[in-house]
């Protein structure tokens, strides 16, 4: 690790100043992606502004009948929520399969929706439930918001402060974890919702990305067999050590099948 | 038995030190002064070092020196172990410098050492570090590396070539096989893994200007081997002026057997700067230089008669060395590997030829097991594959060809000599416990929920507790591996042991403190074991091929031999009576036929108190060491099985059910035992289903660099293990005991593996390469012979 800068701002509006001023600032929420690549000295900013010490970017509440996340909150807390587990129990369950106790208890949601990492779990949740995420500046679709790998729509100096979900009548997530990691090979979040079925997929593809295939064969029929079914072909999808774009597309069946079987 | 005598499960004295953090590692070691080195090493897998410019370097912030290869004045790191090939030329030995002179030879080779104030400062200057490389191709693959046209390791090595070696009787083989029955024939890859002790590999550098005195702290199974090979071989010091200390260490595996470079870098640096230097892996460099295991390609046939007896066994392996020799590195796929090919059969005839060869990965030597999983999962593979292709039972096949229990001693075509056993007992206690015979309606369940389950069995045995200095001399050792064991016997009674073997997760401050304790008669926390410090411990080999017990432990049991006569005779002139009438029972002399008694407390504080005492036959004091030499290896062996279920929809598999029955010999502490099996099979597991070090075929650039791509074991990965011994005692050492530290990882691999095809047999599956991934499970299944019916 290089030496850097710290920083610990008690407010949003200070984040702005403190990343506009210093010449490579970055903010780190839990650390977790963040250190171990300044560890690798994979990235070497002047300064860090840390998010932990805002009192607004934390905790979970209800509103207008979904719920919003403060960017900050751990995926500990949203798995423990009980206003997460009554509204989008989804949600609970997969924040409660994000890496180990030691990650769950440090990292954040927005620091896992900024950083888009292609297998991460959050951001088919994010997709799959239609969700709306806040910035300093600005709300973002999710539609609009995940570009690519470790891409997204935020802007320099532009942080994500919450995430607002709206309520789902059923959702479900599956995912087939990676054996060594953890992350996803493919993870599948499928939501019914008063503006039709939205299935988004983790995993398979340089970012998370929603699957027309499995939302019209599910939006016909909101069952497991229905999405057993639907076969993808493997162009496009990832390849790499443990996993070829061939099984991924046939997880993503098998994944989707599975999140709709446990949707509740 | 007493509650903490021999065969009482004793918990560990050590674990409140490891349980509440109180343990002293080579990281938590700091001397005055201290400075810290940071290693640069090779981004390259081949290439020629052109030019290194250190000069930023040497003016960074904190920066004391910085050395390469051409600063480097000593020695090189040696192999213990020299093998012959087939046409009696001596093995490749490549020069093996700490740091490199002209070329690098994989990802991770030192180039540079930089040492500074602090670590950070260290790591910051080597970053100054201007080397010009000449990148050359490089040779990854452990089975193209002997094709010709190849990219050379060391010119030396024709094909990249350290031995051609062969053992056993080609000709009888050859015989056997031109009148067999039935051949099974299998290619196999037993493939690398990456040990990962918890514990990352540390070393700090001491020298003592005032005494001219050195002394390396490090995370070593074996600080007397280190203190030889570094003393006399690199470094040339002295051994009176050499100290190595291996304190808590956590974890070995194997890895912590060998000398590294590092060991000797820090070592050397602090005598030429005055200062302690201390040395700590990162996990990524422990992926990149720590020595890795296994890596063979093996074609392997069997010859049978119309009955299955086995006739005649023919094995070609290839064994990866990597881009050096590991310190024991060639005698692992030799003397520990092919001379365990016969098994627990009777097969009369043998022949195993192996080429060692050089490629541009790191070295590859001794991982729990060592050659023996190798050669269990080859012939256990080859039985099943046998048993199928014979249209016979697996389990009557094996019992076919078993060594019967009455033909111990039993003298294999392959070298080795097994004093006892009974595969029988322990193939019919696993049957039993595993519901063997119940397995089929499991099977059906299970394919009711849309499951394919499979049941797999391996009988091995391997040979450890290494073992007769005077075999493996004639066999290319180049040390004596006997042990050492020093009893002093302190004046009020209590007692130190001092052994030359180390723990390093095994327990031995435990297990060998009960066997002390049982047989002086003095409570268990009278007892300390002390290990790992060359000052104290008189000499040393180690702890590696489960060899501990068996040959540490009976070490110490004449040791106390010694103590025991020489404390007759003390109490022999307390109790005025005649030595031969003295008898010793419980911690009590007494003379036969009178009521007169002393307790070993009172005879030891008159050695040390001698008033009355026999001084003109006698010498005060009561301490006493003991070398033991055994006369064989020991033989544990036994039978594991496995039932898996696999999900066809993931390709996932699911070890439902393990079962152990493993004769080791005598058991000291059934609850160490149990936990020794225990790790052994999770490793197992970790290689039939999890682990595999992968390099780029290309760049050579380690792709499993990490635990993110690299999967160890964890606990949801295992079952609960069904565990017992059924033991026959070794015949040879004064314990009894055979050794436990590798069985779970040799005997397990083949069962898991078997259980895997035995799942996908329905489908015409007949073979699965280790790991069983999911992918390889899932494609296995899409590209069978025949499709799943539909549900
Ligand atoms: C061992 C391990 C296992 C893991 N397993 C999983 C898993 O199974 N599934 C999974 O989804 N993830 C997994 N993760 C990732 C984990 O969820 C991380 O916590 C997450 O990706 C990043 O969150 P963080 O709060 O730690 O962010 P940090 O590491 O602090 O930051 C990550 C990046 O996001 C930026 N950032 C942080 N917060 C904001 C914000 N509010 N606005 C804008 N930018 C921001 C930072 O500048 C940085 O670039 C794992 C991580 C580890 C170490």
């Amino acid at each position: 690790m290089h030496d850097f800068g710290y920083h610990r701002p008690a407010s949003v509006a200070d984040v702005a100043g403190l990343l506009a001023s210093k010449g490579e600032a970055k903010v780190v929420a839990g650390g977790m992606t963040l250190i171990p690549t300044l560890k690798q000295r994979l990235a070497s900013p002047s300064d860090l502004v840390d998010l932990a010490g805002i009192a607004e970017l934390k905790g979970v509440k209800a509103e207008g009948g979904g719920i919003t996340i403060g960017a900050m909150t751990t995926h500990a807390e949203v798995h423990r929520s009980a206003e997460v587990q009554k509204t989008i129990p989804a949600l609970a369950q997969l924040a409660g399969g994000i890496g180990d106790p030691q990650v769950r208890n440090r990292g954040t949601i927005g620091g896992s929706v900024a950083n888009s990492d292609p297998a991460a779990d959050y951001p088919a949740a994010v997709l799959g439930l239609g969700a709306t995420i806040r910035t300093n500046k600005r709300e973002i679709k999710a539609d609009d918001f995940f570009k690519g790998m470790f891409e997204t729509a935020l802007q320099d100096g532009e942080i994500i402060t919450a995430i607002h979900f709206p309520k789902p009548e059923k959702a479900g997530y599956s995912k087939f974890p990676n054996p060594a990691s953890r992350y996803a090979i493919v993870g599948v979040f499928v939501a019914r919702t008063a503006g039709g079925v939205r299935a988004a997929v983790t995993g398979a593809g340089p970012c998370a990305f929603r699957s027309k295939e499995l939302e019209s064969a599910l939006g016909g029929s909101f069952t497991p067999e229905a999405a057993k079914a639907v076969k993808l072909g493997a162009d496009g999808f990832n390849t790499d050590l443990h996993a070829t774009a061939a099984y991924r597309a046939h997880l993503i069946s098998v994944m989707a099948a599975r999140a709709v079987a446990a949707a509740s | 038995m007493t509650a903490t005598g021999i065969g009482a499960s004793v918990k560990r004295k050590e674990d409140f030190r490891f349980l509440t953090g109180r343990g002293t590692y080579t990281d938590d070691i700091n001397r005055p002064g201290q400075s810290h080195a940071y290693i640069l090493r090779s981004p390259h897998a081949h290439a020629e070092i052109v030019k290194i410019d250190t000069a930023a370097a040497q003016s960074s912030p904190g920066v004391i020196a910085v050395f390469t290869g051409a600063d480097y004045d000593k020695g090189g790191l040696p192999a213990g172990w020299q093998i012959h090939s087939k046409d009696g030329s001596p093995m490749v030995e490549p020069p093996h410098f700490p740091l490199c002179k002209d070329r690098v030879r994989h990802v991770g080779d030192q180039v540079a050492l930089v040492i500074a104030e602090t670590y950070a400062e260290a790591k910051d200057a080597a970053e100054k570090i201007d080397v010009t490389y000449k990148e050359l191709p490089a040779i990854i693959s452990t089975a193209d590396a002997d094709k010709p046209g190849k990219p050379q390791v060391w010119a030396d090595a024709k094909n990249n070539v350290c031995y051609d070696w062969h053992l056993g009787d080609k000709a009888a083989t050859e015989a056997a096989f031109a009148k067999a029955h039935h051949v099974t024939k299998i290619d196999l890859v037993n493939q690398r893994l990456v040990p990962n002790a918890m514990e990352p590999r540390a070393a700090v550098g001491d020298y003592d200007r005032a005494t001219g005195e050195y002394t390396l702290y490090t995370t070593s199974q074996n600080p007397h081997v280190i203190r030889l090979l570094m003393g006399a071989f690199v470094l040339q010091i002295p051994e009176h002026k050499l100290r190595v200390v291996a304190p808590d260490v956590g974890g070995g595996f194997g890895s912590k057997i060998f000398h590294y470079a590092e060991e000797a870098l820090v070592t050397w640096a602090a005598g030429k700067l005055h200062r302690p230097i201390k040395w700590t892996a990162e996990r990524s460099e422990s992926f990149l230089t720590d020595a890795q295991g296994r890596d063979h390609v093996s074609h392997a046939e069997l010859a049978m008669d119309k009955d299955g007896k086995f006739l005649a066994l023919r094995v070609s392996t290839i064994a990866n060395m990597g881009a050096y020799l590991s310190t024991f590195a060639p005698c692992v796929p030799t003397y520990l590997y092919a001379t365990l090919l016969a098994g627990v059969y009777t097969t009369p005839a043998i022949y195993a030829e192996v080429k060692a060869v050089f490629t541009n990965t790191v070295v590859v030597d001794a991982y729990r097991g060592a050659g023996r999983p190798e050669a269990t999962y080859l012939l256990e593979r080859l039985v099943d594959k046998a048993a199928r292709e014979m249209k016979m039972d697996r389990v009557e096949i094996r019992r076919k060809n078993f060594i019967s229990r009455e033909a111990f001693p039993y003298q294999t075509p392959v070298a080795l000599q097994y004093d006892s056993g009974d595969y029988d007992a322990t193939l019919d206690g696993a049957l039993k416990a595993s519901d063997w015979a119940g397995f089929e309606s499991r099977r059906a369940e299970a394919r009711k929920r849309g499951k394919l389950r499979g049941i797999g069995i391996s009988t091995y045995i391997e040979a450890c507790g290494i073992a007769p200095s005077a075999v493996v001399g004639s066999l290319g050792a180049r040390a004596g591996l006997y042990e050492c064991g020093s009893i002093r016997v302190h004046p009020t009674g209590s007692v130190t042991v001092f052994t030359g073997t180390h723990s390093h997760g095994q327990g031995h401050e435990t297990t060998f403190a009960q066997l002390v304790s049982d047989t002086l008669g003095i409570s268990i926390d009278s007892v300390e074991v002390s290990h790992g410090d060359t000052n104290k411990i008189p000499f040393g080999m180690g702890t590696y091929g489960s060899r501990s017990l068996a040959v540490g432990g009976s070490a110490i049991v004449k040791a106390m031999d010694k103590i025991i006569a020489k404390a007759k005779r003390i109490a022999a002139h307390l109790m005025e009576a005649s030595v031969a009438d003295v008898e010793f029972k419980n911690g009590t002399f007494t003379v036969a036929g009178t009521d007169k008694s002393v307790p070993f407390g009172t005879v030891a504080l008159t050695a040390y108190v001698p008033h009355n005492y026999p001084i003109t036959e006698l010498e005060p004091g009561l301490e006493e060491t003991a070398f033991y030499d055994p006369l064989n290896f020991t033989y544990p062996g036994g039978c594991h099985i496995c039932e898996v279920e696999l999900d066809p929809d993931t390709g996932v598999t699911k070890i439902v059910n393990f079962t152990a029955v493993d004769d080791v010999g005598r058991v000291i502490n059934p609850m160490i035992v149990e936990g020794q099996v225990h790790g052994g099979v999770a490793q197992g597991i970790g290689q039939a289903l999890l682990e595999s070090c992968v390099y780029d075929e290309q760049s050579g650039q380690l792709l499993t660099g990490s635990l993110m791509d690299y999967c160890m074991p964890r606990a949801d990965d295992l079952p609960n293990f069904k565990v017992a011994t059924q033991s026959t005692m070794c015949t040879h050492n004064p314990i009894g005991a055979k050794g436990v530290g590798e069985v779970g990882a040799i005997g397990s691999p083949p069962a898991i593996i078997n259980a895997v095809i035995d799942a996908l047999s329905p489908l015409g599956v007949q073979d699965i390469s280790m790991p069983a991934t999911p992918l390889k499970v899932w494609q296995a299944i899409q590209s069978a012979p025949a499709k799943m019916a539909a549900e």
